[in-house]
């Protein structure tokens, strides 16, 4: 299985690139093709595959849209190699969107499916957008309804559940002839099975040769989180921009979060868009988070998923898109070849490598980086 | 302390209501020209930058607030 993290993710990421982003003036988007490869590599982790996107409207008040992607993925992470086997694992996904304008309001719907062997997720979404206060201001509001299975390989007896719910606000507004800035809100809630039925946790044992043994991690059944962030774009004196998020993140398992952006965009000549960013990541650990537990059954609710530790990471991202000349189809009015690569690093504050010698608990910490790339061309008709 | 609570939420209201019908767009249309200009769009590259929204919330235990339907049930 995928982590579920990864599947269910996806699946509404998936949702984002189909209907226009809440947080957009009531504009349709443009007709369009994009097809995608990416590829993550990093922490022993390999995940690549294509993503196709399909846009087109009709009659200038609807605009339908269409997703494929595909992850496959090899996973020998710190986590596969401590307690289970390398794997290799495919996932795909379908979305079908469509988008309806009525004069300064967007209505928008949309349906994910994803599928692998051992997990199935469903994403229906709703939003609506209006253009207020001589356009100056959009404000948005929606509500996503996800609907998952989770099975277990080897074992046909397990069968568990998912109620996934968002609800969000956004607020977009141009301050001056060169700013624009935004908020955006959003509570997500989970409910069901939510921890990783393969993973586990480790506590301290004597009676083991290396002085700690593993049980199944065991997760809380519901989950609401909160988060707020503030975005700016500005376009500078010279024909560029520069843009930054801050966005605050709380929820009740006891997670506290802060994340930092900042990109700077800048054409070169006539065909080129250079691109450059700097994100920072942080955030606390769960509180029933732990790296190894005094003893088995240690509390009611069990974590060792680095993704609930206390960490912080740093990434630098570099993108060019390059402007194709005509290709000299009546249809195509242009169209980008993209390459963007981002270096992510990754320090756990609370989480060891347990593949290294050390008595438990003093083990060095983990870290690891990935690479992540995105090649991709785009068309519009 | 009733009424001063009372009139202190009608002045509220009041300065509110005459903000709001006294302020005009202060962004005229044809002073817009830079938001349409590809380098101030947030989202040029839909599939793109779906993705990289999916990286993060695999590893990441926030989630939400990306500005689209992104958000991510950070489930494990």
């Amino acid at each position: 299985m995928i982590p579920r993290r990864i599947a269910t993710t996806f699946a509404l990421a998936g949702l984002a690139l189909l209907a226009h982003g809440p947080a957009q003036s009531a504009v349709l988007p443009d007709d369009r093709a994009d097809v995608l490869y990416h590829r993550y590599d990093g922490g022993g982790v390999t995940i690549d595959g294509p993503s196709v996107l399909l846009r087109k409207k009709f009659a200038e008040k609807y605009s339908v849209s269409a997703n494929y992607y595909m992850d496959m993925v090899s996973s020998a992470s710190i986590d596969v190699m401590t307690t289970a086997s390398p794997y290799t694992e495919e996932r795909t996904q379908g979305s079908l969107a469509l988008d309806v304008l009525q004069g300064k309001t967007q209505y928008s719907v949309s349906y994910t499916l994803s599928d692998e062997s051992d997990y199935t997720a469903n994403t229906a979404t709703f939003d609506v957008s209006q253009d207020i206060f001589g356009d100056l201001t959009t404000v948005s509001f929606g509500f996503s309804q996800g609907w998952d299975e989770v099975r277990k390989r080897d074992d046909n007896a397990f069968n568990e559940t998912v109620d996934r719910r968002s609800y969000r606000f956004g607020l977009q507004q141009i301050v001056t002839p060169r700013l624009m800035a935004g908020l955006n809100y959003e509570v997500i809630t989970d409910e069901g099975f939510l921890n990783n039925p393969y993973r586990s946790v480790r506590y301290l044992d004597d009676s083991s040769a290396r002085g700690f043994s593993f049980q199944p991690e065991l997760y809380p059944q519901t989950r609401t989180s909160n988060s707020v962030s503030l975005n700016a774009r500005y376009y500078l004196p010279y024909r560029a921009s520069l843009h930054g998020e801050y966005r605050y993140f709380t929820d009740t398992w006891g997670i506290d979060a802060n994340t930092v952006s900042l990109g700077y965009t800048h054409p070169w000549g006539k065909r080129w868009i250079l691109e450059a960013g700097y994100r920072w990541y942080d955030q606390s650990a769960a509180d029933f988070y732990s790296d190894l537990f005094p003893r088995a059954d240690a509390q009611n609710f069990l974590a060792r998923d680095k993704e609930l530790s206390t960490f912080t990471s740093h990434m630098l991202s570099f993108g060019a898109t390059y402007e194709l000349p005509s290709l000299g189809w009546d249809r195509l009015r242009r169209s980008t070849i993209n390459l963007f690569y981002d270096h992510i690093i990754y320090d756990y504050a609370d989480f060891r490598d347990i593949t290294k010698e050390g008595a438990p608990g003093s083990e060095p910490l983990y870290g690891f980086e990935a690479d992540v790339f995105r090649l991709f061309v785009s068309g519009w008709f | 302390m009733r009424t001063s609570c009372r009139l202190a939420l009608l002045l509220v209201l009041a300065a509110a209501s005459s903000g709001c019908s006294s302020v005009e767009p202060w962004v005229k249309p044809y002073e817009r020209q830079y938001f349409a200009d590809v380098v101030m769009s947030g989202e040029r590259d839909p599939v793109a930058g779906s993705y990289l929204n999916h990286v993060f919330e695999a590893r990441e235990g926030a989630r939400g607030a990306t500005g689209s339907h992104g958000g991510g049930c950070g489930c494990n």
